[in-house]
């Protein structure tokens, strides 16, 4: 096991590393290099004083080198430090902006995938139990639906029905009382009460094709001789379905996570952009816009490293829940 | 194990009678060259063709045609089509024409007869509309004017459009026989601007960005995966590793960085250009997996061992032998990857990063109801794009499904 372990984390690098560079080569994108800006913004301020700074600030971003040179100094001090650099529009670190906000994107992320697995599970099984029914074509028939719109639409259909009816303001995740707060009880409840229409959104996104996995799965196994052979002992149908058939079908659940994960985690940025979540969304759009690149390159450095962790763990819970998979064989088809 | 395709729902071959012959207990099932069982179950008794010198193609089209949804999805899409071909046409207006004085005029009712003294005749007509604006709200609020009446006929003269870039004309469709005249089946938005015909224009770009994308990432994973699957070994670690890295960053975000860094002078050709590579970047890998899987398949087939053994060069077993068998899985995949890119399209220009007025996508439509007042006042600006958006993704999917199903006729 441990050794599958530490496969797994070796062939993670590369793509790992990959990811760093597109990071990097996304903040390099913006013609000219952000000092300019950064200069103007600064404006009539004492000019020795701003020319000092500035050759301060090339030298600590190696901003005259080769791009080589300049993604070492960044990742190296990513990796020693901690340190992703200034953001230029707020002047503080991006360390000090990014983790409050990547912390409830994630948390945001993983509620979601706990919810579609809920619903995929009941749906699934319901549909793959009675296959042909009204149900299954009504089921089916919402999951294609759910497919075809866009997240950001049903986030804003969700946000008006919510406003209209049932009286709640849903912009953000706290209530103005609870916005500085420190974590209590009551925030994280206040939390949960506004968390329903991003997490139902989000889900949204994966829940169709998770559902079709579910179904799919449970019908091959629904027609194995071991679930006949149940039936002829006399078990209950129901008891046999849940105790049998559905635990071999739920494995595909903790494998998709792979892909899962990354839909999911867009949808949360755009979802949070609709509804103005103090998440990752909104404040990475801002960035985007006013190219205020080290912020928005650590964010999408940091979303991708998050997902291959997520993605981590799930290949781990899937070896240890499934011992059908042989562990020395990683990375063979 | 994972078992991602999904069965199909209704079984298009459930109920078909298979022809009298029994199949040979041994024949290669799913093997694209082996006729045999395949061949006689995948028959269509009243199809009138002869069931065992049909071709591939021939059979496939058999199979689809049972798919109702699908069938009707396609013909659906074939008129969207249309829609982007002839949007000047069609619509009634230009997507730019703005009229001031119906500012946010709610959709117009389309009445068919004419109540005149004499009794009722047949006479298609929109009536006008008169407004009260509010002292507080400023909001105006319209009413039909039942005095006025315009009416609608087919191939009325407007504005002029120059069709194809060839000759210009004015006649359209249908519309006012007044030119003045206002005609808002589906509302008008805040500037005034028909809502219909902007999303007939709309369709123009939403449509094509898909198409033109879907090209685009099909020739890179077509060469990619099929390298990938054909050769193997390192090199297909090395495509596999790429795929997994560019399928593990959570796309949307990378979407956003890359349409932000476009630079501000492009012109909105180059940025439209731009946006579908970028789409492709990461659209390409599905297609990639659908053609390496099938090549591995592939490989190990009899006729491509035999095509081997006679001696042919390895682009001419790959294009001439295995190719052409997994054509049809191609065109399944290639239409189910179609939605991604639409939607795409549509998050990136509702967040205001990819196309911008007065380039007018379905995206860009909805971005102007991206407000809790302006949905609750004029809900047609959001609706109508919407309506839009679902039903062709909808459709692209439903049709897609139906020729995943019907791509592999001797299955089954």
């Amino acid at each position: 096991m441990l050794r599958y372990i530490a496969r797994r984390v070796l062939v993670m690098l590369p793509t790992l590393f990959l990811i760093s560079l597109a990071s990097f080569f996304i903040i390099q994108l913006p013609p000219g290099d952000f000092l300019t800006t950064y200069a103007a913004g600064m404006g009539a301020q004492d000019a020795i004083v701003a020319r000092e700074h500035l050759a301060a600030l090339e030298e600590r971003y190696g901003l005259n080198q080769p791009f080589h040179v300049q993604y070492w100094q960044w990742i190296s001090n990513i990796v020693c430090c901690g340190d992703f650099g200034q953001s230029f529009e707020w002047r503080r670190p991006v360390s000090s902006l990014i983790w409050d906000r990547l912390t409830l994107t994630m948390l945001l992320a993983v509620v979601s995938t706990l919810f579609m697995w809920f619903v995929a599970f009941l749906i699934g099984t319901y549909t793959a139990v009675r296959q042909y029914s009204i149900g299954d074509y009504f089921w089916t028939f919402v999951g294609f639906v759910g497919l075809a719109i866009p997240n950001f639409l049903l986030a804003l259909v969700l946000m008006y029905i919510s406003f209209r009816y049932f009286g709640q303001s849903v912009g953000g995740l706290f209530s103005p009382e609870y916005q500085n707060a420190p974590w209590s009880i009551g925030k994280l409840w206040d939390l949960f009460q506004h968390m329903w229409i991003p997490v139902i959104v989000i889900a949204t996104a994966g829940a169709a094709g998770t559902i079709r996995i579910m179904r799919a799965n449970l019908l091959d196994e629904l027609h194995r001789p071991y679930t006949t052979t149940a039936r002829a002992k006399g078990m209950q149908e129901w008891r046999l379905i849940a105790k049998y058939p559905v635990r071999l079908a739920l494995n595909p659940f903790i494998s998709t996570v792979g892909w899962t994960l990354p839909t999911l985690i867009s949808g949360e940025i755009i979802v949070s952009v609709v509804l103005d979540l103090p998440t990752t969304g909104p404040l990475l759009l801002r960035a985007l816009r006013s190219q205020d690149m080290y912020l928005a390159g650590s964010f999408i450095l940091m979303l991708g490293v998050l997902t291959l962790i997520g993605t981590l763990l799930s290949d781990i819970l899937l070896a240890w829940l499934d011992p059908r998979i042989q562990y020395d064989k990683v990375g063979s088809r | 194990m994972t078992h991602i395709e999904p069965s199909s729902q209704t079984d298009p071959l459930a109920e078909t009678t298979p022809l009298g012959a029994a199949p040979p207990a041994s024949s290669p099932v799913g093997s694209p060259t082996g006729p045999g069982k395949g061949i006689a179950e995948a028959g269509n008794a009243g199809s009138g063709g002869n069931l065992y010198t049909a071709s591939q193609w021939r059979l496939m089209w058999w199979r689809f045609r049972k798919h109702k949804l699908a069938m009707a999805s396609g013909i659906f899409i074939l008129l969207v089509y249309v829609l982007l071909v002839f949007a000047e046409f069609i619509a009634p207006y230009h997507s730019s024409d703005h009229n001031a004085a119906y500012q946010h005029a709610p959709p117009q009712r389309l009445h068919l007869f004419e109540e005149t003294p004499d009794g009722s005749r047949f006479n298609p007509h929109v009536k006008g509309l008169e407004y009260e604006t509010d002292e507080e709200t400023w909001r105006r609020s319209f009413s039909p004017d039942e005095e006025q009446v315009y009416p609608v006929r087919f191939f009325v003269r407007g504005h002029e459009y120059e069709l194809f870039g060839l000759f210009t004309t004015d006649i359209h469709l249908f519309g006012t026989t007044d030119p003045e005249a206002p005609m808002y089946l589906l509302g008008a938005d805040r500037l005034g601007r028909d809502v219909l015909s902007r999303v007939i224009y709309g369709t123009r770009i939403s449509m094509s960005i898909g198409l033109i994308g879907v090209v685009m990432a099909l020739v890179l994973g077509v060469i990619l995966g099929g390298i990938s699957g054909y050769f193997g070994g390192w090199i297909d670690s090395a495509i596999q590793r790429v795929i997994e890295f560019l399928r593990s960053i959570p796309e949307i975000p990378l979407w956003m960085a890359l349409t932000a860094a476009l630079p501000r002078s492009w012109s909105q050709v180059q940025v439209y250009f731009a946006i579908t590579v970028i789409l492709s970047i990461v659209g390409w890998t599905t297609l990639a997996r659908v053609v390496r899987g099938r090549f591995f398949s592939l490989r190990e087939e009899d006729f491509v061992t035999a095509a081997v053994l006679d001696g042919a060069s390895r682009p001419r077993i790959i294009f001439r032998h295995m190719l052409p068998s997994f054509t049809s899985h191609i065109v399944a995949a290639v239409t189910l990857a179609i939605p991604a890119m639409i939607l795409a399209e549509t998050a990136l220009s509702f967040l205001g990063l990819g196309l911008t007025e007065p380039t007018v996508s379905w995206g860009v439509l909805l971005r102007e109801a991206q407000n809790i007042p302006s949905i609750a006042h004029t809900p047609w600006v959001l609706i109508v794009p919407a309506t839009a958006v679902v039903s062709t993704v909808l459709a692209l999917n439903f049709l897609g499904d139906g020729l995943r199903d019907a791509a592999d006729p001797y299955n089954k």
